[in-house]
């Protein structure tokens, strides 16, 4: 893992002195509020619905153990007790005072953590598989990449007022878990010719004007990356549109300029940024991925995960949903669900995040990452070890077997926070997942992505869900628009919308018709909701949630 | 049921906490809804919020709500509003609390 340096340290302490004075300033009344929102929004503080909401990024998702331990120490001395685990990785302190929030930072910054850029039209927090150095199908780590370009975008002196906000995420795997189809910036990592790169992909999103992305080179030698990036950050930084905040994200300029034209653009603005580049990055580069070095994985015995496996059907349920492939056969990654049923999706307690981060150090290498799917994830476990933690994990009410399924729902805060939402998204993942667990069909049901965004912004990845719901106000209504067919992976897709939207009331009622007229309608087990659905297309699906006793309550 | 006229509420965010507060007849601001002082003439709410305005080391953020006289007390016409109101409409049923402790 990266460690933070004497300069990021100090660069830290400068950025938490100066904002410490801009809240006091705020708080004499010499700053109006006008002028002290640009200086709290850089640093990551929110005013929302009820209180201040501080969001802090985890670059790439990833955090050690004394990182986690500062999160719970945080959420239980200046929160409330928990902390928000976001699709951004990020988490999110939920209230906050202001006057509290200077001391806060310093904390953070004792675990090289901070909330800069986390908020404002600048480039954000980089996200990367949350499998990344652990998983079996990759080609290599994305995050000594994404960590370069944490350091190169932190305090860009270019690009701290674009347009809009920008988004940059990595996978060094061909199995797409960074859904970077639907980023500003995407990079898959791929080889040619035995030497590895980067397609780059540009312009994807979701919000009111949801694109999937356009690969610009399709192969970009790693050397060139920060350049290049660069080239593209400064064309849009020229042509990304000021006049209206609803058309300035990259998505737009590429869609109203064409992918050739900023392709061209690009390549001409390159040779020049490529030239600034003395060589500085590499060497930095090579720096970081010295510390990014996979963790030394004794050979173990995986007797005790069998013998567990072979007699204990809780284990067993959750090793068949909860882990995936390690690159080493004794070990496997551990996908921790924050999705127990009829709990707030991302939501985890100060107590929660210590036990995490007690069993990281004691099974995981000291790694945790937290998921865009809002869970986390242990990479590093031997399978000998699994039995141990399982038991660990089913003491703290973390042992959810529900990975991957109909449960493991991501939803954004919605009108019970956000001060952007039209409705509400956390009560509607929690009756989805009640309801599934009562029906007890969710491991009948398979691999299914439901996700949930309580405004057309789009935070819950709603039209990347195989069902996604969207909450809107319909004359002073919530009502839930679903959608279907969406596809957050490599085969990425918008969902199409699938009708008049739904009340919160008859909206569970037409799920579950949905989701059983799916067990009706699939080839048997192997086929899952997507495939189905691209093997029928809409029609039964739409006549299933739309069923005649839905029809009368469809608005 | 005919549907009278809302009437509205000063309210905003404290500074400090952040939390929503409700401006009342005396000028003060308090945490709870029913503290309130509700106008029926929005030309005078309009003063009033150009006062409470003006408090900006106190309070961040004011505008005037829509709010109705119910059987129990003042109640937000909108749910936006109501959710302003009680705090996130979940804590009324789940708890928060650490599961280990």
């Amino acid at each position: 893992m990266y460690t933070y340096s004497d300069a990021d340290h100090a660069y830290l302490a400068e950025r938490n002195r100066q904002f410490r004075q801009q809240v006091a300033r705020r708080l004499d009344g010499s700053l109006t509020e006008d002028e002290f929102k640009p200086f709290r929004l850089m640093n990551g503080l929110y005013l929302q619905l009820h209180a201040y909401m501080l969001r802090v990024a985890i670059p790439y998702g990833t955090l050690s153990s004394g990182q986690m331990r500062k999160l719970a120490e945080i959420a239980e001395r200046w929160d409330r007790g928990y902390g928000h685990f976001t699709t951004r990785q990020n988490i999110q302190f939920n209230w906050p005072k202001l006057e509290d929030v200077p001391d806060m930072l310093d904390a953070l910054a004792e675990v090289g953590l901070h909330a800069i850029q986390t908020s404002g039209n600048t480039i954000r927090n980089v996200t990367a598989d949350h499998f990344a150095g652990a998983a079996a199908d990759e080609l290599a780590d994305p995050r000594p990449v994404a960590e370069l370009i944490r350091q190169w975008s932190t305090d860009h002196p270019e690009f701290q007022f674009l347009p809009r906000k920008f988004k940059i995420a990595v996978t060094g795997s061909p199995n797409d878990r960074a859904v970077t189809r639907a980023h500003d910036i995407g990079l898959r990592m791929v080889a040619r010719g035995g030497e590895t790169g980067f397609e780059v992909i540009v312009g994807g999103g979701l919000g009111r004007t949801p694109m999937i992305g356009k690969v610009i080179r399709d192969f970009l030698p790693r050397a060139d990356l920060l350049p290049y990036l660069e080239a593209i950050v400064a064309v849009y930084n020229r042509l990304g549109r000021r006049d209206n905040k609803y058309k300035a994200r990259i998505k737009i300029t590429v869609h109203e300029h064409g992918i050739g034209t900023i392709r061209d653009l690009v390549e001409a603005e390159f040779p020049a940024r490529r030239a600034a580049f003395s060589g500085i990055d590499q060497q930095v580069l090579a720096g970081i991925e010295a510390q990014f070095a996979p963790p030394a994985l004794p050979a173990r015995d995986t007797g005790p995960f069998d013998a567990a496996y072979a007699t204990d059907p809780m284990f067993r349920s959750f090793a068949d949903t909860n882990l995936t492939a390690h690159r080493r056969a004794d070990h496997a990654i551990v996908t921790v669900s924050l999705k127990a049923h009829g709990a707030v999706p991302g939501d985890a307690s100060a107590g929660q995040m210590r036990v995490l981060a007690d069993l990281a150090a004691r099974y995981g290498h000291d790694e945790l990452r937290v998921s865009h799917e809002q869970n986390i994830v242990l990479p590093h476990v031997a399978r000998a070890d699994l039995p141990a933690l399982h038991r660990a994990l089913r003491n703290a009410g973390l042992a959810t077997a529900n990975v991957g399924l109909a449960s493991d729902i991501i939803a954004c805060p919605g009108m019970d926070y956000c001060a952007l939402a039209t409705a509400r998204s956390i009560p509607i993942a929690q009756e989805i997942a009640e309801r599934v667990e009562a029906l007890k069909i969710e491991h009948d049901l398979g691999p299914l992505k439901i996700k949930i965004s309580g405004c057309i912004n789009a935070c819950g990845h709603h039209h990347v869900g195989h069902i996604g719901i969207l909450g809107l106000d319909r004359a002073g209504v919530e009502n839930y628009q679903v959608t279907l067919g969406g596809d957050h992976t490599e085969t990425a897709a918008i969902g199409e919308r699938a009708g008049p939207g739904f009340s919160a009331e008859a909206l569970i009622p037409a799920l579950e018709r949905l989701l059983l007229a799916y067990l009706d309608l699939r080839h048997g087990r192997d086929e899952s909701f997507l495939a189905a659905y691209r093997r029928l297309g809409p029609a039964p699906f739409k006549a299933a949630l739309y069923g005649a006793e839905g029809q009368r309550d469809a608005a | 049921m005919t549907r009278r006229p809302a009437l509205k509420a000063v309210t905003a965010n404290d500074l400090r906490g952040g939390h929503v507060v409700w401006r009342t007849a005396s000028g003060r601001w308090s945490q709870h809804l029913a503290d309130a002082h509700l106008w029926d003439d929005e030309a005078a709410a309009q003063i009033e919020l150009i006062d409470a305005a003006r408090e900006t080391t106190e309070v961040v953020g004011v505008y005037l709500a829509d709010i109705a006289q119910g059987p129990q007390g003042p109640e937000p016409v909108h749910f936006r509003e109501r959710f302003r109101a009680d705090g996130p409409s979940l804590a009324a049923t789940r708890s928060y609390a650490p599961q280990l402790h």
